[in-house]
């Protein structure tokens, strides 16, 4: 590492508010020729939104970027391309419509006369770039219908289509088998010895340890520590991340565990999951575990009936759903909170009161009419209940916080007096304050007996709230762990695969 | 829908070609699925009416379905880029009487210049229409539906009541409409040339590619870089360009213009791209197929009218097709959806 030289790229203070929100503050990240960095942090700790102001997809609010010393503002990711500047995003920024070769080189294809593209330079770009993965992806497949590690692959791929100098990764491991890994990383470091600089970040600690040089830590929107991996940890390193005690923030009591309230046997969805099967009962808490990908999330859906399972059933206290009918599930007393808050759980330009009355339509009206009054009777019941902090029912839930939006959504679905709860990541977004909060109604609700369906990408909270914590994998389930049994250690081998130490 | 777990141990080598052929295949499929269907209409009419298939008759099929062609070409740009343009008709009108009014009230006007203007006042309009679009973030529905009205509105504005004759164009500029060239009437020369260019720049040149990229995946182009902005800007301004001079064909074509000319053309526009294959979310489809989509939907009016069916008939049967085409789009997409999932699968497990 060269101290002495001007950083390829330097973020001085950064921040980025959304509303309320404060989404990064005290953004201070430089990264150097040579250097492979990890930026570490809980989900929600900021990481994603420093990478998108690195990739000039979002634009500060305020402080300082810059490239080989000198001020610059991006405008757009296309600015921070031309910058040298790679970006591998963890949402999928592919193209289902368009080939592997052209998702690789779109915007970039190699030209041939005329200026038209060549389309064999490119297939040829493409199969070079996949046999260094070490991959076998037909170039000319649309990319459509790839499995999850496939299309990680694909963008891996486009990020290292031009010659970045600066290469950004946003857990580019998460779907990635062992062989795959050790591929990306003999890449990364060839990188590195021709002088690019690496930001890698990843929640699987041994992997930071091994290819990484120097650390930053994020935690609630704000860099909070910066160092070499040497004078590091994985004790140290989780300390920093977490920053409090498990016990306090995730308050889950002691219920009485009732009757088989959800049952799944042999649930598939081809090429998503496979062969799911478990039971949730009356006070329970189970947590599904997994990486980003491992189609916890679709299980989800599946079960309450959004997307159409091609195989399996489902049974609410006894009673086969529907497959394919939320209707159904909702009937049954079945509440599905989903992981997109803004996009599927509220409508956001709605109020309070008519987004917590939406699963009670029917009940509230008279003859087709919504009574007046009626919703805000129910939403300001629920709002006491749930201790929610607005400043009139009339507003539009987009003006709240994201704990307070969540509460909304849980209220929402409280009101139908369900038996059973799906929750998709419950506190994504959320500051830790209202975390807690969300964390302690969520221990009350299974301690009056409902069962609750959880799905996590937070380890301490999966670990402190859930009463039993099944693991998926790719698609399957590989392992169920006991409260007991359940620790960091043995959900992250479940999760990547292998196998848990006896 | 079968059940069958996807468990099937080890790979399948030949996994890449096998996906590949089935693409291409999807991909050829459409096109020629509207070749075939174009065939097998001509045969049947031509059994039931023989004159159907006389060179006159041919020919005017050829010429019916030329400016739709080219209007379709233009906007397919704008549907590959999940946009619609629903402004042609009335680009069309107002380009055919400008088109007819400066050349009768200009005797002496050379009349390629009447292109160029036709054009210049297509691409405004389309100008129009992307920069609302991109930069004021209203839908492109909501956008061209307003600027349908506004721009007929503004052609009568112009026409005040009048109308253009065909004794008051020059000669050599009606010729366009009506003489051929080896055979060819000049009329279908243009239409053809405009789509292979067209097709060509869509299929072959970084331009077009990002179009579809843009309309896969919006979001995802802007994190890859693409200019979606300036992309689609570009896309609404050349089937502006392209309407501008499909309305300088239709004078040269039917001599007589006034305020009304082209209206409704938008919906056979469309109906003729989605005929052809460009899927209206944007991502998929080609310009040729959204011509042969034009040349199809020409010849089924062409034919129905030959076998003196009812008119009423005519736009029913154009709807069919319009259902026919989306039904089987939805069903092939859904098998090939399913197989590359499948396939997908056994490669991972």
């Amino acid at each position: 590492m060269t101290e002495g030289t001007a950083p390829l790229v330097e973020l001085r203070d950064a921040s980025k508010s959304y509303g309320a929100v404060r989404a990064l503050r005290d953004g201070n990240l430089a990264l150097r020729a040579g250097e492979v960095r990890a930026l570490m942090g809980e989900n929600g700790a900021g990481k994603s939104t420093l990478v998108k102001v690195l990739g000039g997809v979002i634009r500060r609010d305020a402080g300082e970027m810059l490239v080989d010393g000198a001020p610059v503002d991006f405008h757009s990711p296309h600015g921070a391309r031309d910058a040298g500047i790679a970006v591998i995003y963890q949402e999928p920024t592919l193209f289902p419509d368009l080939s592997v070769a052209e998702n690789v080189v779109m915007g970039y294809h190699p030209l041939g006369g005329l200026k038209r593209i060549d389309r064999r330079a490119m297939h040829e770009q493409v199969t070079a770039l996949m046999d260094r993965l070490g991959v076998r992806l037909d170039p000319d497949r649309p990319v459509r219908g790839l499995s999850i590690a496939d299309q990680q692959i694909v963008e891996i791929a486009k990020a290292l289509s031009f010659d970045a100098r600066v290469l950004i990764m946003d857990e580019p491991t998460a779907a990635l088998s062992g062989p795959e890994v050790e591929r990306l990383f003999s890449v990364v470091r060839t990188l590195r010895e021709h002088g690019a600089a690496v930001l890698f970040i990843s929640h699987r600690l041994e992997e930071v340890f091994t290819i990484c040089d120097t650390v930053t830590v994020m935690r609630d929107g704000a860099v909070v520590h910066d160092a070499r991996m040497a004078d590091m940890t994985p004790d140290e390193m989780v300390r920093r991340m977490v920053g409090r005690e498990l016990s306090t923030l995730f308050p889950k009591q002691d219920a009485d565990v009732g009757e088989v309230v959800l049952r799944v046997d042999g649930l598939t969805r081809e090429g998503v999951f496979f062969d799911i099967g478990f039971e949730v009962r009356a006070g329970e808490i189970v947590a599904l575990a997994g990486l980003v990908g491992a189609g916890r999330s679709e299980v989800a859906r599946a079960i309450f009936g959004i997307d159409r399972p091609d195989a399996g059933r489902v049974e609410v206290a006894g009673r086969q759903l529907a497959p394919g009918r939320p209707g159904a599930a909702m009937r049954a007393g079945v509440g599905f909170v989903p992981e997109d808050r803004r996009q599927q759980g509220l409508v956001m330009d709605l109020s309070i009161a008519r987004n917590t009355a939406l699963t009670r339509l029917r009940a509230l009206s008279r003859l087709g009419l919504i009574a007046g009054g009626s919703e805000t009777r129910l939403a300001r019941e629920w709002a006491s209940r749930l201790q929610l902090k607005f400043h009139r029912l009339r507003d539009p839930v987009g003006t709240l916080s994201g704990g307070n939006q969540q509460k909304v959504v849980l209220g929402k679905w409280l009101a139908t007096e369900p038996k059973l709860l799906i929750i998709d990541e419950p506190t994504r977004g959320i500051d830790v304050g209202t975390k807690a909060e969300v964390h302690r109604l969520m221990s009350e609700l299974a301690g009056r007996g409902l069962a609750v369906l959880m799905i996590s990408s937070e380890l301490p909270e999966v670990l402190g709230m859930a009463d039993r914590v099944l693991v998926m994998h790719e698609g399957r389930i590989t392992g169920e762990l006991s409260r007991a049994e359940a620790d960091e250690e043995n959900v992250v081998r479940l999760a990547t695969g292998q196998a848990v130490a006896a | 829908m079968s059940a069958a777990p996807a468990s099937a141990p080890g790979s399948p080598p030949a996994e890449g070609a096998q996906a590949r052929r089935l693409t291409e295949f999807i991909f050829r499929i459409r096109e020629l699925g509207i070749v075939i269907a174009l065939v097998a209409l001509i045969l049947v009419t031509a059994i039931l009416e023989p004159r159907f298939v006389e060179a006159d008759s041919l020919r005017n099929l050829a010429l019916n379905a030329s400016i739709f062609a080219i209007l379709a070409a233009g906007q397919t740009l704008v549907i590959i880029t999940r946009n619609v343009d629903l402004s042609v008709g009335s680009v069309v009108g107002l380009s055919a009487f400008m088109a007819g009014d400066v050349l009768s009230s200009h005797p002496g006007l050379p009349w390629p210049f009447v292109f160029v203007l036709g054009m210049a006042l297509g691409a405004a309009c389309g100008l129009l229409n992307g920069v609302l679009v991109t930069l004021g973030q209203v839908p492109a529905l909501v956008v061209t539906l307003g600027t349908l009205y506004v721009y007929r509105g503004l052609a009568f504005l112009w026409t005040s009541g009048r109308q253009v004759n065909a004794e008051t164009l020059p000669d050599s500029f009606l010729g366009l409409g009506t003489d051929s060239i080896l055979g060819v009437p000049i009329l279908v020369l243009i239409a053809l040339v405009v789509v292979l260019v067209v097709g060509q720049w869509l299929r072959d040149y970084r331009a077009g590619r990002e179009l579809y990229a843009i309309g896969s995946n919006p979001e995802g182009a802007r994190l890859a870089g693409v200019r979606s902005d300036r992309r689609v800007l570009t896309a609404f301004v050349l089937a502006g360009a392209l309407a501008g001079l499909g309305g300088v064909l239709f004078t040269a074509r039917f001599g007589t213009v006034d305020a009304t000319a082209g209206t409704g053309y938008e919906l056979t526009v469309i109906a003729a791209a989605v005929v052809g294959g460009v899927a209206i979310f944007g991502g998929t489809g080609s310009v040729y197929g959204a011509a042969l989509g034009a040349l199809l939907l020409g010849t089924i009016t062409s034919s129905l009218i030959v076998l003196r069916v009812e008119a009423f008939w005519q736009q029913a049967a154009i709807g069919a097709l319009l259902l026919l085409a989306i039904a089987f789009d939805r069903l092939v997409g859904l098998r090939v959806d399913a197989r590359l999932r499948r396939r997908s699968a056994r490669r991972a497990g």
